[in-house]
């Protein structure tokens, strides 16, 4: 887990506790730090202190413990609107009684900015979320996604060095989603924000994030560009948390460095890739991505153990087949293979032999 | 679905190019639109049905009346039922509200008592010019004695009196001289009566007195309303009262101003208070809440007369502060028997009607606004007051009307602390009401406040925008 060397990082959190109310701690030893112009996402279920984290960077909240560092200074008693962080709230937060463009110049207005200037930088801010025309409209007559472009423009137009974002999209239908995802990191690339985003949705995290740190339990769980926290996950949170997983448990029978053998509850054998194991005999969950699953042995290595699967359920989705097995006692075994011209359309009831590489398959921590 | 259609025509036309750029599933959602047209197939049906069975003609209901008027008869019963579940409030607001309401708005102009009481006097008065210097001739004194006899039986003459007293004082004693005096006085064959009349009170003599019943025989009168702004109504048209009785305006000026000063003391005591109740979390907000409420609980007198001990000369509030020495013994504050022992009892007694409001709106701006606010460089203050007062300005507004409207026509508190200076128009409706029985001088004034009142809202509404109160 990298948690990087704090002297070139532009956020840093060191060994950051804090509590609400003096018994539980809602963020146990956050260690983050994060260089100028990343964007890093926030991803871990509901309750696990991603905005308790945000509020403490913004100032609204105290660290019960620990320091925060913005650019190589302590931050934990400059106040927040000392701060200067542009910041994107989960209900958006426009101010009801001004207009769009009212709104977008508050944060210069509070500046001291000269009245010809603000308008330039509003008509930019506007233009840049492509909401030219909407200056003179109120919040309210506007629909969910517009809405949200402006909390962004606002959240920029002062051009912070560093935006935090707290679910922003979280209101929006999915097509609206995947749009807004997309400006929001062509933006933060463009202007070369560092930028700390909040999302308890997984797929968003791993599109539009330079890094993505899991919390769970007030801890970082892993701390990793998205393709490596997909691939290979630190531990079993982890792994259920990132993207469709198949685990199976078993004790390990054999381990070397980069590879081992489990045995499953029901007897058989499995090759895999030991993460969080580290002697024989330890129980382990593994665990297995859908698509990485073979059941075309002329792809597997000869000496490669298989396992014998039923196949319960086969769902046609378009681009991919996915296909529900019974493995070992487990009946929720997905595979999901590429619908191509050559690809085997398996039936229900019948009885095939699965495997896989052994580095696709992660020996975690039960 | 009516007023969906506007609604949606009133946005700019760049709209439908957004909807468009969304794509599909703006375009498969469905409107209210739809949901209209497939009620309006789903009616189309069933009619269609219906008369299909019966192949044409009117349609029948199962008893073979014709539908709609079974349909309206069915209706008809509900809405009588829903009339008389509402029937017992609809008397009860009939009769104490909306009838005592319009008499005093007609009594503020009726007069017919004169007329009634003379007839004969007033008839012939219109044959005589006010304006001139010489006295009414024998014809109206017959027409006079004939009148008064008549009234003495019948025991009006006091009261007539009395309603003339109004305008011209030492009338009710003439009357009721006359009244006794008369009785001796045969109208049938004792004439000529002028001189007798003037015998019996030289101010039947006077040109005043007939040009004070000619004024005011008119059966609608403009009088009380003349009064209630301190003019009257005389021969020769609406003059100013005398210095020594010019008092109303001045009362209703304090009253507005009062009112106001009130209001203001309100919203700056109760603002904060509201601001902590929001924002507190809801176990102490609802201790403090039992607290506001308090003075809710306990009776209006008690609480003013309590008001009464505290603020006297010897009250709790000056012995305190002797007591400490900040004021010396023998210049104790006057705080009661003024406008400022008003002011104060009343902002005591009011400032819940501000506070409710107030707390109702602020407990709807969220707390992320400030927090927003801040994070773009606002300062607490800055914040404060561009982003989270403007959104409390409606509990203000509906507040202020409120305490306001309470305050204008207010008549306890200010009776018991007021003293002189510190009495309301209102205390002067009462006066008139029970003790000269000036009724109509009451309900003009009445009337004026009413109006007032009205205007004031009226202009509110205009300015501030009555959608922008809320009171709940
Ligand atoms: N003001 C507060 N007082 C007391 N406890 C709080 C407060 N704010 C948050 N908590 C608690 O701290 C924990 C973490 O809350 P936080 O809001 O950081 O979660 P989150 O990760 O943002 O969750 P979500 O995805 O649902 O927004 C929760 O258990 C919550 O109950
Ligand atoms: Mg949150």
């Amino acid at each position: 887990m990298p948690d990087g060397s704090t002297s070139d990082a532009f956020v840093a959190f060191e060994r950051v506790q804090k509590s609400y109310d003096g018994e539980t701690l809602v963020v146990k030893d956050l260690n983050l730090s994060l260089p100028k112009g990343e964007f890093l996402t926030m991803l871990g279920p509901s309750g696990s202190g991603k905005t308790t984290c945000l509020m403490m960077l913004a100032g609204f909240e105290t660290a019960t413990h620990g320091e925060i560092l913005l650019d190589g200074k302590p931050i934990n008693n400059i106040p927040p609107h000392k701060r200067g962080i542009g910041m994107v709230f989960q209900n958006y937060a426009l101010f009801p009684h001004m207009t769009v463009a009212e709104n977008l110049s508050f944060p210069l207005e509070v500046r001291k900015i000269g009245k010809s200037e603000r308008e330039a930088k509003v008509r930019r801010a506007l233009d840049m979320v492509q909401m030219g025309e909407f200056g003179g409209r109120r919040p309210a007559q506007l629909s969910g996604g517009q809405q949200q472009r402006i909390a962004l423009a606002r959240a920029l137009v002062f051009e912070p060095e560093l935006v935090l974002m707290d679910e922003p999209l979280g209101a929006l239908d999915k097509q609206l989603r995947e749009h807004m995802q997309f400006e929001i990191t062509r933006l933060a690339h463009e202007l070369g924000i560092t930028t700390v985003y909040v999302t308890h949705d997984q797929t968003e995290a791993l599109t539009m994030s330079d890094r993505v740190a899991v919390f769970d339990d007030g801890r970082i769980q892993q701390l990793d560009p998205p393709d490596t926290l997909y691939e290979s996950p630190q531990n079993s949170f982890v792994a259920q948390f990132i993207g469709e997983n198949n685990t199976l448990e078993g004790v390990v029978k054999e381990i070397t460095s980069d590879s081992a053998v489990v045995q499953l509850d029901d007897g058989e054998l499995i090759d895999c890739k030991p993460v969080n194991v580290s002697k024989v005999g330890e129980r382990t969950k593994v665990s297995i991505r859908p698509e990485r699953v073979e059941f075309n042995k002329d792809r597997l290595k000869e000496d490669a153990h298989l396992l014998k699967a039923t196949v319960k359920e086969f769902i046609y989705m378009g681009d991919v087949f996915r296909t529900r097995l019974s493995v070992a006692g487990n009946d929720d075994f997905v595979i999901k293979s590429r619908n191509a011209p050559d690809q085997v359309r398996l039936k229900p009831g019948q009885q095939i032999e699965i495997g896989w590489l052994p580095q696709d398959c992660h020996a975690l921590d039960a | 679905m009516g007023r969906q259609r506007p609604i949606r025509n009133s946005y700019d036309g760049d709209i439908m190019s957004e909807l468009k750029g969304t794509g599909q599933q703006t375009a498969d959602a469905p409107t209210p639109e739809d949901a209209f047209h497939e009620a309006a197939a789903l009616d189309a049906r069933e009619t269609d049905s219906q008369s299909s069975g019966r192949n044409g003609g009117p349609v029948l209901a199962a008893d073979g009346t014709p539908l709609k008027r079974s349909l309206s008869r069915a209706l008809r019963r509900q809405k009588l039922r829903a009339l008389a579940l509402i029937a017992p409030l609809l008397i009860f607001v009939l009769f104490s509200f909306i009838i005592p309401i319009g008499s005093m708005l007609f009594r503020s102009v009726e007069n017919g008592f004169v007329e009634q009481t003379l007839p004969l006097t007033v008839a012939e008065l219109k044959n005589w010019d006010a304006e001139s210097d010489t006295l009414p001739d024998e014809a109206l004194y017959q027409a006079f004695v004939t009148d008064m006899v008549a009234a003495v039986e019948a025991k009006e003459h006091t009261k007539l009196g009395s309603r003339l007293n109004y305008e011209q004082t030492g009338l009710s004693s003439l009357f009721r001289q006359t009244g006794r005096k008369i009785k001796k006085i045969d109208p049938e064959t004792d004439g000529p009566f002028k001189d007798k009349l003037i015998d019996i009170d030289d101010k039947w003599g006077e040109l005043e007195t007939w040009r004070t019943i000619k004024t005011h025989s008119v059966r609608y009168t403009n009088g009380y309303f003349l009064n209630a702004i301190d003019m009257q109504r005389t021969a020769e048209g609406a003059v100013a009262q005398p210095e020594n009785k010019r008092i109303l305006i001045t009362l209703f000026m304090r009253t507005l101003f009062m009112s106001l000063v009130i209001t203001t003391s309100c919203i700056l005591l109760g603002y904060p208070v509201a601001w902590i109740l929001a924002n507190l979390p809801a176990r102490s907000a609802n201790m403090l809440m039992i607290l506001v409420l308090l003075p809710f609980w306990t009776s209006l007198l008690v609480r003013t007369s309590a008001w009464k001990v505290m603020l006297q000369q010897q009250g709790v509030i000056n012995e305190v502060l002797v007591w400490l020495g900040i004021v010396p013994d023998d210049a104790r504050l006057v705080l009661i028997n003024n406008q400022l022992g008003t002011i104060i009892a009343m902002t005591h007694i009011l400032l819940p009607f501000m506070i409710l409001p107030m707390y109702s709106v602020m407990q709807t701006i969220q707390p992320t606004y400030l927090r927003a606010a801040k994070s773009m460089g606002a300062t607490n203050w800055t914040a404060f007051w561009r982003v989270y007062f403007p959104q409390s300005v409606p509990g203000i507004g509906a507040g202020s009307i409120l305490v306001f409207i309470l305050s204008i026509g207010y008549y306890i508190t200010p009776e018991i602390v007021g003293g002189t200076k510190g009495v309301f128009i209102s205390n002067r409706i009462a006066y008139h009401i029970s003790s000269s029985l000036n009724w109509g001088l009451a309900a003009a004034l009445g009337t004026i406040l009413l109006a007032v009142v009205l205007i004031l809202y009226w202009a509110y509404d205009k300015i501030v925008g009555i959608d922008n109160v809320k009171l709940g």
